[in-house]
């Protein structure tokens, strides 16, 4: 029977890609081994091999095509004997339940809830309450993805100001190992945007001693569980020499990459660093959630004059938000973002977290019950204020995040609201975090060890008593 | 110890010399000074004396010009004083009062002064290396012809960051010295107990960077040597590592057990390698100064110490308010 060529997963968290390119006609016939295509995945252009022997019978998508969903039919393979012609019946099954025959031969928890977060994410967007907009009312807005905001953001910074410069492993030639920094070494060549050995620790203190000899580096983390080798200059080199030196010598850098969990890779590649960080006087950090966040606070972490820790999120980088079309435009630090107003409940929380915050209230709105849905976005600077107005309102707290539990993010804001807001208090605050273990690999286990959607739901209805 | 140069009658003019000698007197001093008020409980914590090791710094330095930057370990008081620091800013410093170089907040090992191109005074063992290859980044990618000069010790060459700077900074050409202060001993582990390598300069040719060893306690080698260096680095012909052979006299920090090496081991360098007394020598029997001439020389510098620990001692402790200053930029 013909067999069926499937678009394959390049990366742990792709969903879909572009077939840019057949490398094959129909009518060839292939060995295991040779290339068949090449692939754009959300962080590559990759080569796709053919893992058996055959004839290139008929190719289903044509090269050009972009969005193509994982676990597509792309192209069909005769084997010894047979024709195109006994590809009718083959091809025909797929088109019936090409989505439903891709998820279950590839498990992807996370890719599945990534894939249902955007639509989720703008029924939620505040519609005309905000204390302060971040933006004036009537501007003009523009789709993009986080990843597209990001390379906005460093783009602008840098043709701004030419001391301004990108450096890390993969962030030039390979354009950034999750394709933040495509097209920088073209616009701006390698004495900006330097691509570095696979060295954390040295090209972390080289940075910092570049930040003091006047420049504003952007060091990239390919991903921040790698930030642990360098965390020695992050914190006693970058985050103290202000103070010990009286004040005269500040340290102008951005450390950013992706943090936390991404799917599947298991404990030693999945990990958040929030709490962590923000640990540290002398640090900022910033962790955002939407696009127009993840540009505008980007921005502002260029031209801080103090380290910056920016925590990304790899699932993030593929979901589209709306970002308003301004010249310039920056957010600031120890702002939080009001996403949904309610008056039963306060969910506070920052970065992936949203996610399930977001869908929470919801589910929640769906059974009467009005959860106020805070984005820290920055966690030090930390906008407790909005967290007492919010908490004083609905009286109950629910806080998300994916870091481990013991001395969480959520942590530390309860005991901010107990020292400040005990009395308003109708119900313990929970803190929702991922399980305290370190991350298995297995899908099922994966996805117990996250906090999920319906967790929130559920610690929503304890502390509102339903 | 490194083989000496022969003994040649060195070139040099009777001014230059008794710059040196000033130098590497006024180190000597201050840090006599500092041993004392530690005594005295005026300065607490970790102090590290830079006794014995004065020709490094003063030979280095003497290659440099006006923007080269400076960075350097916890046993910084000398680079401080030779970078043109004030050593009342410095001496306060150390007793953690208002009119320190970082107002109180920084302490013997945390120093710094823009206005001088001092980077520091680092407590972390081999930190300061990959800082110093990012100072020398920004002067390279600024393009003017500024060198650094990084200092570290024998026991911070074994940190690992060290190599990958190496690799950075000759990857990259960046202009910087890297010297290596090997007096022999990281707190009680002497170099042979530490590496099987003798020669800690040659493991920079791993990474292709030039380098050589240096009688670190002769200033004019040290002197010549770093002219080499520097010369290559403006030259644009990347980094230059020195490894200067030399001996701290006194403890690793104030408390120290001393187990380590014999009193006559120190006591024979003292002696026979002392670099302020080989300069003394030149100066006596070039002619360039009477035994007077030196007399008034120490005169000056002790009322220089003199005046530097009064002002340690007299100036205020910082204000309560400054426990919450220079968090933020
Ligand atoms: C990373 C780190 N490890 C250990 C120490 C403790 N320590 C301080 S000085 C020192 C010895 C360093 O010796 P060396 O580099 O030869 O410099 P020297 O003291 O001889 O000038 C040690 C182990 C430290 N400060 N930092
Ligand atoms: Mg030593």
């Amino acid at each position: 029977m013909p067999t069926e060529i499937l678009m394959p997963a390049l990366s742990p968290t792709m969903e879909e890609g572009t077939l840019a390119k057949w490398l094959v006609e129909e009518g060839d016939s292939v060995a295991a081994g040779d290339i068949l295509a090449e692939i754009e995945t959300d962080k590559a252009t990759m080569e796709f091999e053919a893992v058996d022997e055959g004839t290139i019978g008929k190719i289903l998508v044509e090269a050009g095509s972009e969005g193509v969903k994982v676990n597509t039919p792309i192209a069909v393979l005769l084997e010894e004997g047979e024709s195109a012609d006994d590809i009718e019946t083959a091809a025909a099954k797929p088109e019936a339940g090409t989505a439903d025959a891709g998820a279950e031969e590839a498990p992807k928890p996370q890719a599945e809830r990534a894939a249902e977060a955007p639509a989720a994410a703008k029924a939620a967007q505040p519609a005309a309450y905000a204390p302060e907009p971040d933006w004036p009312e009537g501007t003009e807005m523009k789709s993009m993805t986080v990843r597209e905001a990001l390379r906005e953001a460093l783009a602008e910074e840098m043709r701004r100001d030419d001391a301004v410069f990108l450096m890390g492993e993969e962030v030039g030639e390979y354009e950034g190992a999750y394709k933040i920094s495509q097209g920088l070494l073209d616009e701006f060549g390698a004495r900006r945007v330097v691509d570095t050995p696979i060295s954390e620790i040295g090209f972390t203190g080289l940075g910092v001693g570049a930040a003091w000899g006047g420049l504003r580096p952007v060091v990239e983390f390919m991903t921040f569980n790698f930030s642990m080798q360098a965390v020695d200059h992050i914190v006693n080199s970058a985050a103290k020499t202000l103070y010990m030196s009286g004040g005269q010598l500040p340290c102008p850098i951005v450390f950013r990459g992706p943090n936390g969990a991404a799917a599947r890779v298991a404990a030693q590649h999945s990990q958040c660093y929030a709490a962590w960080y923000s640990h540290i006087p002398g640090l900022k950090v910033a962790m955002p959630y939407s696009a127009s966040d993840a540009k505008g606070l980007l921005k502002s972490a260029i031209r801080d004059n103090n380290p910056v820790i920016f925590l990304e999120n790899e699932i993030l980088y593929g979901r589209s938000f709306e970002v308003p079309d301004i010249d310039d435009f920056t957010i600031p630090f120890g702002k939080a973002r009001l996403w949904r107003e309610g008056k039963d409940v306060t969910i506070v929380s920052f970065g992936i977290g949203m996610t399930y915050a977001l869908e929470a209230a919801d589910k929640l709105a769906e059974e009467g019950i009005e959860a106020e849905v805070l984005d820290l976005r920055t966690l030090r600077p930390m906008d407790t204020g909005a967290i007492i107005a919010s908490v004083q309102k609905t009286n109950r707290l629910v806080t998300v995040e994916e870091g481990f539990p013991q001395n969480s993010v959520g942590n530390h804001i309860t005991s901010v609201v107990m020292e400040q807001a005990f009395d308003w208090l109708d119900a313990p605050v929970i803190n929702l975090c991922g399980k305290d273990v370190p991350m298995p690999y297995a899908a099922n286990l994966e996805k117990l060890a996250l906090v999920t959607t319906d967790e929130v739901v559920e610690a929503v209805k304890k502390v509102t008593y339903r | 110890m490194a083989a000496r140069k022969a003994a040649e009658k060195p070139n040099i003019s009777g001014d230059e010399l008794t710059l040196y000698y000033r130098q590497m007197l006024l180190i000597r001093r201050f840090e006599e000074k500092a041993g004392q008020l530690y005594g005295m409980g005026l300065i607490g914590g970790f102090c590290h004396l830079y006794i014995g090791q004065e020709a490094v710094v003063v030979g280095m330095e003497a290659a440099a010009k006006e923007g080269d930057k400076h960075i350097t370990s916890y046993r910084d008081h000398g680079h401080m004083l030779v970078a043109g620091m004030d050593p009342k800013g410095v001496m306060a410093e150390l007793t953690g009062r208002e009119g320190g170089y970082s107002r109180g907040k920084g302490g013997s090992m945390h120093m710094f002064s823009l206005d001088k191109h001092f980077y520091g005074g680092h407590g972390i063992v081999g930190a300061q290396v990959p800082l110093g290859a990012g100072l020398a980044f920004a002067d390279r990618y600024k393009g003017n012809d500024n060198v650094t000069f990084t200092y570290f010790g024998d026991g911070a060459a074994n940190q690992g960051q060290v190599y990958e700077a190496y690799n950075m900074a000759n990857l990259w050409n960046l202009p910087v010295v890297f010297v290596i202060e090997n007096n022999q001993y990281a707190m009680g582990t002497s170099t042979k107990r530490s590496s099987k390598s003798p020669n800690l300069w040659e493991r920079g040719a791993a990474y292709g960077i030039k380098g050589e060893m240096v009688d670190g306690m002769d200033v004019l080698a040290v002197k010549a040597a770093a002219e080499k260096a520097v010369a290559a680095c403006r030259a644009g012909e990347g980094p230059y590592i020195l490894e200067a052979m030399t001996y701290r006299y006194r403890g690793h920090s104030m408390s120290d057990p001393a187990k380590y090496r014999t009193r006559e081991e120190v006591q024979k360098m003292r002696e026979e390698r002392d670099a302020i007394e080989r300069v003394r020598e030149l100066l006596i029997t070039g002619g360039h100064a009477s035994d007077d001439d030196l007399k008034a020389i120490d005169k000056e510098i002790k009322a220089v110490v003199n005046e530097a620990a009064d002002f340690a001692r007299e100036s205020p402790e910082p204000a309560l308010e400054e426990l919450w200053t220079d968090i933020y930029a």
